[in-house]
């Protein structure tokens, strides 16, 4: 059995080891009932069996690098609070939205209780008085398993006053969004917890760690860094670096979606496997659908340059991705095969950045909605010479200097590494460049036919002329 | 000095200063520069001369770093970085680069994505010619935008108040008019709405952006998104004149720019003086020009005939002005003639008005108090300045709403608590501005102040907070329907018990300070406002003469105003606006405005600063202190003073609190220069008031200020006449059913010497038992209920 | 008059104390507001500002920032089309025109007997179960024409009506935090380290 239709998307195919998704295989994983039955809430024993500090040199020394996007590792992000100021908050970001992204959502819905004992070990841990879980607002059937959760666990026990027995008490409070992307980021999600407009903060010169929900030292951890922890304070430390390499131990949920085979949600092992196992291993997606070739992929969501077959040989490993010009980000590696029109699908992801831009900063706010306007010319047909190369120069104007792309053997490229440096706020308007300079930058011939075919038209019926089909 | 030489030359390391512990070296564009600690990029860089575009950034609000036009690069170490110049501090070492090629590059392109969506309707704007965008789009900016897609739209310009209209598509959204609202108003009216590149700033559907301080938006606003009525389509930036002057509406004393086109005043701009008013100023004082330019200015002299007020020359009007004088002076001696007012002029109309009052008509009976301040002794306590207020520790009120009458006060107050976590304690007779902000917000009723500070002192946590630091104390007229007795006994116990508090009197006035420190107050055995008119009243005035006064809307005591008007025999005005009470006397003498006039002012710290004369004044009328020396002057007596400055330098010569206020001293200090208390001031003697028990079936009345009111100020000025909000009695919703009256309806307010009519209003921020009326409301009477002799007033409400 | 009912009123309180700043239960009472009423009106907007302490222009400034909250009446079935890359890549501009067709409105339309509303929407995370959609935030993967035109026929019916709760609705669990067992929030303005942890951080 590899596939589960109460978990659709999930494929559990192969043998590796499992960390988080070892409940999927039951229908009712989100129950207490299946939750005790398979060692639900040991992790939580052990660690209230040991003075906070250790449990938090545990986390230190499995190195769980965060997986929401940044890869920051979770032990040392605890680290950084300033040690004399309390009181300090957790808020967990269950805010997934990242275009290609999708495994919070599925453990958020088939194993909340796992997320819950997450939580309560980093609370426990760092000497976080009190948790926000925050769930994205699309995401009702999430809602519901973690706030049955918590109901449950409450009535058990686990989550309250005096925990267990012991003087270790927190509250988790659910917390819900209403859609927005931006808020995916860790100061915005605390921006929105706070009640207000999801606008990121400016960092440097704070970061949440020291000044962050309510101004006070708060940890904002993803769903499945959390989620890794019940598994870690049971296995230990030594059995989680065991798997996976040193930089990048332990597993990663990956999704790979788009035009392969059998496109699912994968849990991986870190910093070993490459891309190639992944597109065509016989346990993941098994090959490029109808045999076609592979064009291009997105590593590491929406947010992230592109590959080409080129890259296919790199492993799930943050530095060597980000040394080859991209990024793993959040786990989410979209396929193109060649029938892909290019710009085409770039436009589909700069329009998501320019719609979910928040609107604060300049560059952003006018810099994406600029790009996909001049984009979206062009994938019609209606656009000129002069609009490729603008094209690049507003994406300087929010990315000013060399942007990250990979290395092109037939195209005689080098790689630019990552990372970029940015005019905006947060990433979220260089997110709406990086799909347009990626395609650009590696395909620029599809553009220049576009505008080709624009010329044969009479100047006159620009503006009347329908968009010819877009990405198919 | 020779390397062997280490016993130093007496003096010589003296002189080298110590390392400075909160200086930063760092460089910018190479040349090394010393910063503070702790400092902005974009203040170190502009101290060394390189200013550092900017569009969000202001330096009295929290940075937010949203425009991104001040990006540079910095170096601290780890290479060269994008850096928030006004979000990032300086740090050690740290090599700044505001015009490299990168940071260059940087302002070009956020530039022009700024312009990317502006409508560049620069010549009908009227920012142009004064317009940051414009301004920093000449010279950091690609000149151009290749920005060939279609712009936003929306619905423009769109009123958001009563005063300022919003363009929303000039907006570049930098959040300074919505920071402004939130942060230093506390007026969160105004808003971002919607994400992305439909974000705009909006109030919600049905609330306008009604803050007392909505001009400020308009002032900082880096576009023309924002306009001001009264302003709009008046003048281009380059056609206007200015000068720089203190806002007299007010005793806070704000600083200004007046500035005009074509002898007309047309707006004024709030200067940054950072121990007043932050470069704030409140929209009363803001578009109080109208007022000067009203229709209703007196702009010739009027004797009275048999058919009533005649305009006529000033020599007839002077002669006529003497001879009452005269008569009166022959008739009853110079013991029944006074002289009420001199808090709406400068120091230099008060001091001419107090020599001709004391020292050429010869008469005690002088004062420049309406009945609605505290006794003028409350000068001699240990004087508080705005600052002191701002950094105590504790900060007491018992002093009437600073929101509705010293609102840049309140601001300032505000600011304290909210950044700076001061506590205030206020006592107060009815909730208002400062309420929602307070530690401790004790309500009293009218006339048991004392009482209410006496248990406040005796509470622990209050005096223990009272003793954790600095303790100042804002003291003013809460209500106009008690006694000042009252405040004065609860102010004196309070400093009894906190020796250590300093006072900052809450007198309302404009100049009511500077004129009772240069002598407009009664002599040994003279009355005061009060007094005069009982006298007058009593038929002993034989000349009553009013400079700038209007007993009838001032004196919170109408009946007794109106008698004292219909007992004084002779009445001379001298007025900027005719008036009710002008209007009975038999010499009106037009006055010079602000604006129109120059010379200094005293605000309620004590602090004198200047004002500037940017226009030529209405008609044929004439400052206040030439009219008093050519009265004098009919009178056979030359003051000597031909200028403003003969004047000002006699201030400084001849009254011992303005001693070092010189013309010199003032001209190289624009936030003024503190006078010393007087020292012959008579102190306060210990009070002590009897307040009988109100009937339970009475409400005791309170009666305040609005900002917005009946005075000539607003009532002059179009944009500001109909903000006034009328005059109502609020009761505490509970008490509206007590009282068997209904919310909305017309009832009978009944005191001991009235009845008024008005409209009920249920209003939770009146204390139970108390009946809130705002003072000289348009077609207000609440005056007409007040007896001043009486410690408080209870009043009755009964149905029509 | 379309405040929050007295139901929702218990409720909102009981969620607002759960927060250490009242502001912070701004979304979650806009959404109670939006199951209440199916959108969010103007006087709820106030309403929701009365009990968190803010000011309208500040709820609506908040309301407005997020997707989610509609200011008109929309659909009993908001039906949300993803048309991000992996759906793109796999038809989801097809899906779109054929539910535009079918439905008889555009993207942003609602139909005339006011039970659906049509919209394009962002990545849904379920991007390897492209395309697929949401019905009132309810997935539905792979989704072909035919497999659209059921889902609308089966809403038409009210067969999904167990599974699919109208607009505003989103979660049928609510958290509820038992009083005995509550830890209790922690405000800012608490002093000092929680009780199991060490004050000073030995890390």
């Amino acid at each position: 059995m590899s596939t589960y239709r109460w978990a659709a998307g999930y494929i559990d195919d192969g043998d590796r080891p499992k960390i988080v998704t070892s409940r999927f295989e039951y229908e009712d994983s989100y129950t207490l009932e299946r939750y005790h039955a398979t060692g639900g809430y040991d992790g939580l024993k052990r660690a209230l069996a040991k003075a906070p500090n250790e449990v938090h040199d545990e986390v230190r020394g499995a190195t769980i690098l965060g997986r929401g996007g940044a890869g920051f590792p979770a032990g040392t992000k605890w680290g950084l609070m300033p040690a004399d100021k309390y009181p300090r908050y957790l808020v967990v970001n269950g805010d997934e939205s990242e275009p290609g992204t999708y495994k919070d959502r599925l453990l958020m819905e088939r194993d909340p209780h796992q997320l819950i004992e997450g939580c309560l070990i980093a609370a426990y841990a760092a000497g976080l008085a009190q948790v926000f879980l925050y769930i994205r607002g699309e995401m009702p059937l999430a809602h519901e398993r973690v706030g049955q959760a918590l109901n449950e666990a409450y009535a058990a026990g686990y989550i309250g006053k005096n925990i267990l027995g012991t003087n270790f008490s927190v509250d988790i409070v659910l917390h819900w969004g209403a859609g927005a992307y931006v808020v995916g980021e860790e100061t915005a999600l605390i921006e929105s917890l706070e009640g207000k407009r999801g606008e990121p903060r400016l960092k440097p010169p704070f970061f949440p760690a020291a000044i962050g929900l309510y101004g006070q030292p708060t940890i904002v951890n993803n769903v499945e860094t959390l989620s890794n922890l019940p598994w870690l304070l049971v296995n230990g430390m030594e059995a989680y670096t065991a798997i996976g390499t040193q930089t990048s131990p332990g597993t990663r949920m990956v999704a790979v979606s788009g035009h392969v085979n059998r496109p699912g949600v994968y849990e991986i092992i870190n910093g070993t496997t490459t891309f190639r196992d992944l597109f065509y291993g016989e346990e993941f997606c098994q090959g490029i659908r109808n045999g076609n070739e592979l064009k291009a992929f997105v590593p590491g969501g929406g947010s992230a340059p592109w590959f080409t077959p080129d890259q296919l040989d790199l492993p799930f490993e943050g530095r060597l991705v980000g040394a080859a010009g991209s990024m793993l980000g959040s786990g989410a590696i979209m396929v193109m095969d060649h029938t892909t029109d290019i710009p085409a699908a770039a436009l589909t992801l700069t329009r998501f950045y320019a719609h979910e831009s928040c609107g604060q900063c300049t560059p952003c706010r006018e810099g994406g909605t600029w790009l996909e306007r001049v984009l979206a010319r062009v994938v019609a047909g209606n656009g000129t010479p002069a609009d490729l190369d603008q094209l690049m120069e507003i994406g300087e104007s929010i990315c000013p200097g060399d942007f990250p792309h990979a290395a092109n053997e037939a195209l005689g490229l080098a790689a630019t590494p990552f990372p970029y440096k940015m005019t905006t706020i947060c990433f979220v308007g260089p997110s709406a460049y990086a799909p347009v300079h990626s395609a650009l930058t590696l395909f620029r011939s599809e553009f220049e036919a576009k505008i080709t075919r624009r010329n044969s038209i009479p100047v006159a019926a620009i503006h009347s002329t329908p968009a010819p089909a877009g990405a198919h | 000095m020779t390397a062997t030489d280490n016993s130093p030359a007496p003096g010589a390391d003296s002189d080298a200063p110590p390392p400075d512990p909160n200086a930063v070296q760092v460089t910018v564009n190479g040349v090394p520069h010393t910063a503070r600690k702790g400092q902005l990029i974009i203040e170190a860089a502009a101290d060394a001369g390189q200013y550092i575009p900017r569009f969000c950034y202001h330096e009295r609000m929290t940075p937010v770093g949203k425009c991104r036009m001040c990006l540079v690069e910095a170096d601290g170490g780890r290479g060269p970085a994008v850096t928030v110049s006004c979000m990032v501090p300086v740090a050690p070492d740290m090599k700044i680069e505001t015009e490299s090629p990168m940071a260059k590059r940087m302002q070009e392109g956020v530039l022009e994505l700024l312009l990317a969506n502006h409508p560049l309707d620069c010549p009908v704007c009227d920012k142009g010619g004064e317009c940051p965008l414009q301004d920093q789009t000449m010279s950091h900016g690609p000149g151009e935008s290749r920005f060939v897609e279609e712009k936003r739209h929306y619905e423009k310009p769109i009123p958001i108040s009563d005063l300022v209209f919003l363009d929303r598509e000039r907006c570049i959204l930098c959040d300074r008019c919505t920071r402004f609202a939130d942060e230093v108003a506390g007026d969160a009216l105004i808003h971002f709405i919607g994400r992305g590149n439909s974000t705009q700033v909006m109030t919600f559907p049905d609330e306008p952006f009604a803050s007392y301080f909505s001009g400020n938006t308009v002032q900082i606003c880096p576009v023309g998104a924002l306009t001001a009525k009264p302003y709009r389509f008046k003048a281009r930036p380059w056609d206007l004149d200015e000068v720089e002057s203190t806002c007299t509406t007010c005793s806070v004393g704000c600083r200004t720019v007046v500035q005009s086109s074509r002898d007309q005043l047309l707006r004024y701009q709030g200067v940054d003086s950072d121990p007043v008013n932050w470069g704030w100023l409140c929209d009363r004082g803001r578009f109080g020009f109208e007022s000067v330019n009203s229709d209703h200015r007196l702009t010739e002299p009027l004797v009275r005939s048999a058919t009533g007020l005649v305009p006529t020359s000033w020599n007839a009007a002077l002669a006529a002005t003497v001879t009452l004088i005269e008569d009166a002076k022959a008739a009853a001696g110079p013991e029944s003639i006074a002289v009420i007012g001199g808090a709406r002029g400068t120091n230099e109309d008060a001091f001419a008005w107090a020599r001709l009052a004391h020292d050429v008509i010869d008469t005690p009976n002088v004062y420049s108090q309406m009945g609605d301040g505290l006794p003028v002794g409350i000068l001699g306590m240990p004087r508080a300045t705005i600052n002191d207020v701002a950094s105590a520790t504790t900060i007491v009120l018992l002093a009437p709403d600073l929101k509705e009458e010293l609102p840049i006060l309140y601001l300032r107050v505000r600011d304290a608590v909210e950044k700076r976590r001061a506590k205030v304690i206020e006592f107060t007779p009815k909730q208002g501005g400062v309420t929602r902000y307070a530690w401790k917000s004790i309500a009293y009723e009218p006339g048991t102040q004392v009482d209410a500070v006496s248990a406040a002192l005796a509470d622990p946590a209050i005096a223990a907070q009272l003793a954790s630091g600095s303790v100042a104390v804002v003291a003013g007229r809460a209500n106009l329907a008690e006694t000042s007795a009252a405040t004065v006994q609860a102010l004196q116990t309070l400093l009894a018990a906190v020796p250590q508090a300093t006072v900052l009197p809450a007198f309302r006035r404009g100049n009511v300070v500077g004129a009772l420190q240069v002598g407009m107050r009664p002599r040994s055995g003279g009355l005061d406002t009060r007094g005069t008119l009982q006298a007058a009243a009593d038929g002993k005035i034989e000349c009553l003469i009013l400079v700038g006064a209007d007993p009838l809307a001032d004196f919170p005591d109408s009946d007794l105003a109106r008698r004292a008007l219909f007992g004084a025999r002779r009445i001379i005005s001298v007025d900027t606006h005719l008036s009710a009470t002008s209007d009975r006397a038999d010499v009106v003498l037009p006055a010079a405005a602000f604006g129109e006039k120059s010379g200094t002012t005293t605000n309620l710290e004590g602090r004198v600063t200047t004002l500037g004369r940017k226009v030529t004044p209405a008609g044929t009328s004439r400052p206040d202190w030439m009219i008093a020396a050519a009265i004098a002057q009919g009178l056979g007596v030359d003051l000597g003073y031909r200028s403003v400055d003969d004047i000002t330098d006699a201030i400084a010569a001849m009254v011992a609190s303005y001693d070092g206020v010189t013309r010199e001293a003032l001209a190289s200090s624009p936030d003024g220069i503190m006078s010393h208390t007087p020292a012959s001031i008579d102190p306060i003697n210990p009070v002590s008031v009897e307040i009988g028990v109100r009937n339970s079936y009475d409400f005791r009345l309170v009666v305040s200020r609005k900002l917005y009111d009946a005075a000539v100020g607003t009532a002059t000025s179009p944009s500001m006449a109909h903000l006034a909000p009328g005059q109502s009695a609020h009761l505490h919703p509970l008490d509206v059913e007590r009282a068997g009256v209904v919310a909305g309806a017309e009832v009978k307010v009944i005191s001991p010497r009235a009845t008024a009519v008005m409209r009920i209003e249920a209003d939770p921020t009146v204390l139970r038992g108390t009946v809130w009326v705002p003072f000289n409301q348009p077609g207000g009477n609440v005056g007409d209920l007040i007896d001043c002799t009486a410690p408080v007033t209870d009043v009755r409400i009964e149905n029509l | 008059m379309a405040r929050l009912n007295d139901d929702n009123v218990r409720l909102a309180q009981e969620i607002i104390g759960r927060y250490p700043r009242p502001r912070s239960a701004t979304i979650p009472l806009l959404h109670l507001a939006q199951e209440q009423e199916g959108y969010l009106t103007q006087d709820a907007i106030k309403h929701v500002a009365e009990l968190v302490g803010a000011t309208s222009a500040e709820v609506l400034g908040t309301a407005t920032f997020y997707e989610m909250f509609k200011f008109e009446p929309v659909g009993k079935y908001l039906i949300n089309i993803c048309g991000t890359m992996s759906c793109a890549l796999m038809g989801a501009e097809e899906l779109m025109h054929h539910a535009e067709e079918r439905l008889g409105v555009k993207a942003g339309g609602t139909t005339s007997d006011g039970l659906f509303t049509l919209e394009h929407a962002e990545c849904q995370a379920a991007c390897t179960e492209a395309p697929c959609l949401q019905v009132n935030y309810r997935h539905a993967f792979r989704v072909t024409n035919a497999d659209l035109d059921t889902l609308i026929d089966d809403l038409r019916a009210g067969t999904l009506d167990g599974e699919i709760p109208a607009h505003g609705t989103l979660a049928r669990v609510r958290q509820s935090i038992p009083a005995d067992k509550a830890a209790g929030v922690v405000t800012p303005e608490q002093v000092g380290a929680p009780a199991w942890f060490p004050a000073k951080d030995p890390s």
